[in-house]
């Protein structure tokens, strides 16, 4: 047990150092020169040159790639060319509304699909079923940003219970930020929910066939117990999975909602960064959506060796 | 409604009907069994795949799925405190209160009958705590218990491992420790011992045999296997495309059977000895020709009378009736007293 956390904690670090490199080969192969876009159009060549020197934009590339490896074992991520503060700052102040929003939405996808993924599988055929399948259906081919635009319309617009847009402005307070929050995460999250409800639903039918669920009613005890003890827990684990991954694509898919929503979120930051060719914050913004993915992938991992007595890695 | 079952039968199966009904057709898995099981004995129900037999035993348990469903019939029930039940007319909740702890079953694959993600102890321990009023301590001591009454080697041991942990007749074990947890008055072995070595199978047999003294629980046990009915049944059901053919006490049947099918049954059996001709060459296996029918498309006289070398006109004609032929042995051909 103890082992497979070490050899998973080991496959983290390399992910992450792969990662860190193709970031930085990725980045410095993208054509564009920041500095001729930081000092707009009338710039000199002479001015481009100078901020290039200052910048470090024209020493070798291993001598730029360490120096940012050992700025990064600092937890130094560099500073923005743009807004000239440390990229972990400018991070750290666009984090909250990213990380609720991914959180909110994978709590409301899960709550939607797991129970009806489960109850859709035990009523196989019935209208529950019907209406359940057909539903998901219709939630996975709308794309979030169009659901949210819906809620707006008529959750902010017409009912007016919430802001069209934004974070409540400076000053607000953590409840008023989350209610901002309510309206993007239904729509990621119900979009989400499809992907998840099939999944469960599959893995219901699948489990509720197998033998030790018969051996489970032999026993004689009720169908609640049968269907969550024997075969959900059972069912649950190739969903395991495909939660990971939808919370791997929520990351991303908050980028398109931030901006649909307003929020100053991590999505907004790296959209801006990328027009303007900030680097360090380009860079910053990858390694920590790269990293939250490993994090996400170790979590799911952790959740396997918890629930399925049979896995070792 | 106790004087409708002998004092000593712990189950009578009557014109027993289960059918799997959808709008287009109706299959009639399970067409008029009936047989009876006396206290501590067994009854083997033989037959190919797709003669009912385990049809049978789920219709017995409650565990039919959709859209099976017993059509007609009775099966009368006596549990342990000499109630009796008809298990044709029991709610979901008075079947629940039976199943494990008056009836239970073991099933033909040990290898995936048990759960993966709990330790069989915990398996077992459910069995106890869903039936009677104990601590989990007092639970797990009982799992313990009957884990050495199945004679698994250490098994204090082998307690808190998972399924994977143990080899297949290992795990049959374990489910028989499991069926018998809370003392059922009758146990269904469904092909316990088909998906076994056959040196493990006799040793399953063996151990059912010592626990059915220890224990004193009927069983029906299903099976297509006539060498394992020789060794652990009192009774034969003979079953074909969802009907009894023949039935009797195990001697006399296997020694004098009436019908065509249990005598091809019979041939069919391997014997290291007997297939081999007198200069030592191996002779042919033999095999009755051609395939149980499906039960959607039964010819209108005897189910059999495709694959019967002794088939007359006669036998096209009309199902024959199951008749006696003998003490408590009867047979489904019309022919049986010339055969």
């Amino acid at each position: 047990m103890l082992r497979s956390v070490f050899n998973r904690l080991i496959g983290m670090a390399i992910v992450m150092a792969i990662v860190v490199t193709v970031v930085f080969i990725i980045v410095r192969i993208t054509p564009g020169d920041p500095a001729a876009v930081m000092l707009g159009p009338e710039a000199t060549a002479a001015d481009i040159a100078a901020l290039r020197d200052r910048l470090g934009l024209d020493d070798p590339l291993p001598v730029q790639f360490g120096a940012y490896v050992l700025d990064l074992l600092r937890g130094d991520l560099g500073t923005s060319i743009f807004l000239n503060i440390p990229v972990t700052e400018a991070l750290a102040q666009r984090a909250e509304p990213t990380f609720f929003l991914t959180l909110f939405s994978l709590l409301i996808a899960t709550v939607i699909a797991l129970p009806v993924g489960v109850l859709s599988a035990y009523w196989r055929g019935s209208i529950f079923d019907q209406m359940a399948t057909t539903l998901a259906m219709f939630a996975a081919s709308v794309p979030s940003f169009w659901l949210g635009l819906l809620l707006i319309q008529f959750f902010a617009v017409r009912l007016g219970w919430f802001d069209t847009s934004g974070y409540g402005g400076p000053g607000a307070g953590f409840f008023e930020r989350m209610h901002h929050l309510v309206l993007p995460a239904v729509a990621l999250g119900v979009v989400s929910s499809a992907l998840i409800t099939r999944f469960t639903r599959a893995s219901m039918l699948d489990v509720l066939g197998d033998d030790y669920v018969r051996t489970a009613r032999s026993k004689g005890m009720g169908e609640a117990r049968v269907v969550i003890k024997h075969a959900f827990k059972n069912a649950l684990i190739p969903v395991l999975t495909v939660i990971g991954l939808t919370a791997a694509l929520l990351v991303s898919g908050a980028i398109v909602t931030e901006t649909v929503f307003g929020l100053p979120g991590v999505g907004s930051l790296i959209v801006s960064a990328v027009l303007r060719r900030d680097y360090p914050v380009i860079q910053g913004a990858l390694l920590v959506v790269a990293g939250l993915y490993v994090l996400i992938n170790f979590v799911i991992d952790m959740l396997y060796l918890a629930v399925d007595p049979r896995v070792r890695f | 409604m106790s004087a409708e079952l002998a004092p000593d039968t712990i189950l009578a199966v009557e014109d027993l009907k289960t059918w799997f009904s959808t709008r287009r057709m109706t299959a009639k898995a399970v067409d008029g069994v009936t047989f009876s099981l006396k206290r501590g004995e067994t009854v083997a129900v033989v037959g190919e795949s797709g003669s009912g037999k385990s049809v049978t035993s789920l219709s017995i348990m409650g565990l039919l799925a959709k859209p099976g469903a017993v059509a007609g019939g009775r099966m009368l029930f006596r549990d342990r405190q000499g109630a009796v039940h008809d298990l044709a007319r029991l709610s979901p909740r008075q079947y629940r209160a039976l199943r494990g702890r008056e009836i239970a079953m073991i099933f033909q694959e040990p290898m995936t009958s048990l759960n993966p993600l709990y330790t069989i102890g915990d398996q077992i321990a459910e069995m106890v705590r869903l039936h009677e009023p104990v601590s989990r301590e007092e639970a797990r001591k009982r799992a313990l218990e009957m884990l050495q009454r199945v004679e698994i080697p250490a098994a204090a041991s082998r307690l808190d491992d998972y399924p994977h942990q143990m080899s297949g007749g290992m795990r049959q074990r374990v489910m028989i420790a499991m069926a018998l947890a809370c003392s059922p008055a009758l146990l269904i072995a469904d092909e316990p011992t088909t998906a076994l070595d056959v040196t493990i199978q006799s040793q399953i047999l063996d151990l059912l045999r010592r626990l059915q003294a220890e224990f004193g629980m009927s069983i029906l046990f299903i099976t297509h296997n006539l060498g394992v009915v020789a060794e652990i049944a009192h009774e034969v059901v003979v079953m074909y495309a969802g009907r009894v053919v023949e039935q009797g006490p195990v001697g006399p049947l296997f020694a004098n059977p009436r019908h065509p099918y249990t005598s091809g049954l019979l041939a069919c059996m391997p014997d290291a000895g007997r297939d081999r001709a007198a200069d030592g060459t191996r002779k042919a296996l033999t095999s009755i020709p051609g395939s149980v029918p499906p039960i959607t498309a039964l010819p209108p006289g005897c189910a059999f009378a495709p694959r019967c070398d002794h088939r007359i006109e006669a036998c096209e004609a009309a199902v024959p009736a199951l008749g006696a032929i003998g003490q408590s042995h009867y047979s489904r051909c019309i022919r049986s007293a010339e055969l």
